[in-house]
């Protein structure tokens, strides 16, 4: 309790310190590489003959993925709290390839927790980590995904808590870090928004993103919040089935409950144990949600569904040939569901998707998964 | 009955339910307290233990792959009380599985089972408001976790929301033996009895009779955990005993008993 008081604390004066936020700002934008292009869709629009497409260009990031926008912000905090050591858990590897990055970026020492089971599945990330100079730590437990690389670093974190700092990558785990994280990726939706604007003069009617943890959804959404009329569209890892065990959607099969430091909606079972997940895309397959995404179900403000794995893998296909973009198969999820949404709309709608990654890692499971001709 | 410590230092044995089945476990408890133990701390076993290292997340595994459940817990503690009267019994889970069943009827079930108190590993002080309240209208005590870096202000939270015991973390980190146990612990028993009169246990990391006894000196009580748990995973076929001969070495070194 007593680090997270001292991380809320410092993380509020940062917020009032005009300082900290030139530096993040001019980091974000000489390093990152923001602002990220908002891409009009013209082939796969043509394509699916409904709204008009507009991608937002997380993937084309530093690092490949939305999640440096998190790291860079946390990591002056870090400099600021004076540790020189940084943890943190990683499913699909973006978010360990991230933090391993600003690692290196400010000198710290870096030690990433992922499950065995993900490691296998995302090697590409773990060589990337390691290359740029962190220790990635494999967990053997449980499921051996996300959960448990969780689990391992809260234990880590709790062990070192004087000198090291848990840079958590999502919306989750105790309060500051949904907020905190939350408002690190806002400039996602901030610029979507202006962006739409200008390219189209008005509002999109439904922004579209995949849910994991929730950190590059609640990114784009939280500046059309208070945008009534825009439709905010989770989409979850629909996985292979519906059985509990064989998806992570946590609003299809999942009842309040608390993991990890989080009161949320989490998939589990009649007696309280938390529910393994499956799906093809580690960033996604998590059993519990970013409790801010919660809210907004539970108040009707953002909608979700689920879209499976084959689902997924086929927008995969549809959009390299269509627009020769390769997503993230967590990406993926939101292009499957704007290719069901899309043709019902009219051609006048406007729709954003949000790309929040690129497929390089996920080659090895598209070779698996795909015959190409 | 009421948590009491009528020996200095009290011995507090925990163990994980269902490892390797409930049968095992009722006969570790009861030779744990034949052999000396005053309170036993039942533990519900959980799927993501956060605040355990390996040998209870191995007993957690263990247990949980033939569905040790909650309520299988109270049902071994009805069990264990009716055995043992004056034995001190808290329900140790982490907040799931008794959100899950409801925590109006777990409070129920727990005193009617004649548990004593309840540890919420992951419940922190600030979020125990509902809980405060069943807890208390089922006149159980409730057990929360002092760490060695927990401000002054917050073991004051603490102190005032817990009765029977206060436990004192020994230091940073999760369950699990350590060779040599840091200063960590005096420190915060010292600065535990400027707010409290509450008698305080210290765990994490005890492992023999030798630490057993130094960490008495300054405590009201020692938690004993995963050293019990390693003792009942390395004689198989003979847990009770073993369990049993390892208290009886823990307890013989307790220097005088409190009228």
């Amino acid at each position: 309790m007593a680090a997270l008081e001292e991380l809320e604390r410092e993380y509020e004066k940062a917020k009032r310190d005009p300082k900290f936020q030139r530096r993040l700002e001019e980091l974000l934008r000489t390093y990152a590489g923001r602002p990220t292009a908002l891409t009009f869709a013209r082939r796969l629009t043509q394509k699916l003959g409904g709204a008009k497409i507009y991608l937002k260009r997380e993937d084309l990031l530093h690092t490949g993925a939305h999640k440096i926008n998190n790291c860079l912000g946390q990591a002056l905090l870090v400099e600021r709290m004076g540790k020189r050591r940084v943890i943190a858990e990683t499913g699909a590897g973006q978010h360990g390839v991230a933090t391993a990055t600003v690692c290196a970026l400010l000198g710290f020492e870096c030690v990433v927790y992922m499950g065995t089971e993900d490691m296998r599945r995302q090697e590409l990330n773990v060589f990337r980590m390691r290359l740029l100079g962190a220790e990635v730590r494999g967990v053997e437990s449980g499921s051996r995904t996300l959960k448990d690389a969780i689990n391992e670093a809260m234990r880590d974190w709790v062990t070192n808590v004087r000198t090291t700092h848990y840079l958590l990558g999502s919306v989750l785990g105790a309060h500051p870090y949904p907020t905190m994280v939350r408002n690190f990726h806002r400039v996602i939706g901030r610029e979507a928004r202006a962006q739409i604007l200008k390219a189209e003069g008005k509002l999109p009617v439904a922004v579209i993103a995949c849910v994991g943890g929730g950190s590059n959804a609640i990114g784009i959404f939280y500046e059309f919040i208070k945008d009534k009329k825009v439709r905010l569209i989770g989409v979850e890892a629909g996985g292979r089935g519906e059985a509990l065990g064989e998806h992570a959607a946590r609003f299809r099969g999942g009842s309040p409950g608390v993991l990890q430091g989080t009161y949320s909606y989490v998939l589990q079972d009649s007696a309280g144990q938390i529910a393994n997940t499956h799906s093809i895309s580690a960033g996604l397959d998590y059993p519990s949600i970013g409790p801010e995404h919660a809210a907004l179900r539970d108040a009707g403000r953002a909608e979700y569904v689920p879209a499976s794995d084959a689902e997924a893998l086929a927008a995969t296909t549809l959009l390299a040939r269509a627009e020769g973009i390769i997503p993230a198969l967590e990406s993926a999820h939101a292009v499957a569901e704007v290719v069901k949404r899309a043709p019902k709309m009219k051609k006048s709608d406007v729709v954003i998707v949000n790309i929040s990654g690129r497929g390089d890692k996920d080659i090895g499971i598209m070779r698996e998964s795909l015959s190409l001709e | 009955m009421p948590l009491s410590f009528y020996k200095k230092p009290a011995l507090i044995v925990y163990v994980t339910c269902g490892d390797p089945d409930l049968a095992t476990t009722r006969a570790v408890v009861l030779a744990a307290i034949e052999a000396g133990a005053d309170v036993i701390e039942l533990g519900v076993p959980f799927s993501d233990p956060v605040a355990d290292g390996p040998v209870i997340q191995r007993a957690s595994e263990r247990a949980l792959k033939h569905g040790t459940s909650l309520g299988q817990v109270l049902t071994l503690a009805a069990e264990v009380r009716q055995q043992a009267q004056s034995t001190g019994l808290v329900v140790f889970s982490y907040l799931n599985p008794i959100l899950r069943m409801g925590v109006e009827k777990f409070c129920m079930v727990a005193r009617h089972a004649g548990a004593d108190g309840v540890l919420v590993t992951d419940l922190p002080v600030e979020e125990a408001g509902e809980y405060l309240r069943a807890i208390r209208t089922h006149d159980l005590a409730p057990v929360f976790l002092a760490a060695p870096t927990s401000p002054d202000v917050r073991l004051k939270m603490i102190a005032e929301a817990s009765r029977g015991f206060v436990y004192a973390v020994s230091r940073t980190g999760v369950t699990g033996a350590r060779q040599q146990l840091a200063d960590d612990a005096q420190k915060l028993v010292r600065r535990l009895r400027r707010v409290t009169k509450l008698p305080i246990a210290v765990g994490f990391g005890i492992s023999s009779p030798k630490q057993f006894a130094e960490v008495g000196k300054f405590s009201d009580a020692v938690v004993v955990g995963s050293a019990i748990v390693e003792t009942i995973e390395r004689n198989p076929g003979r847990e009770a005993a073993a369990a049993g001969e390892f208290v009886k070495k823990l307890v013989s070194f307790q220097p005088s008993v409190v009228s």
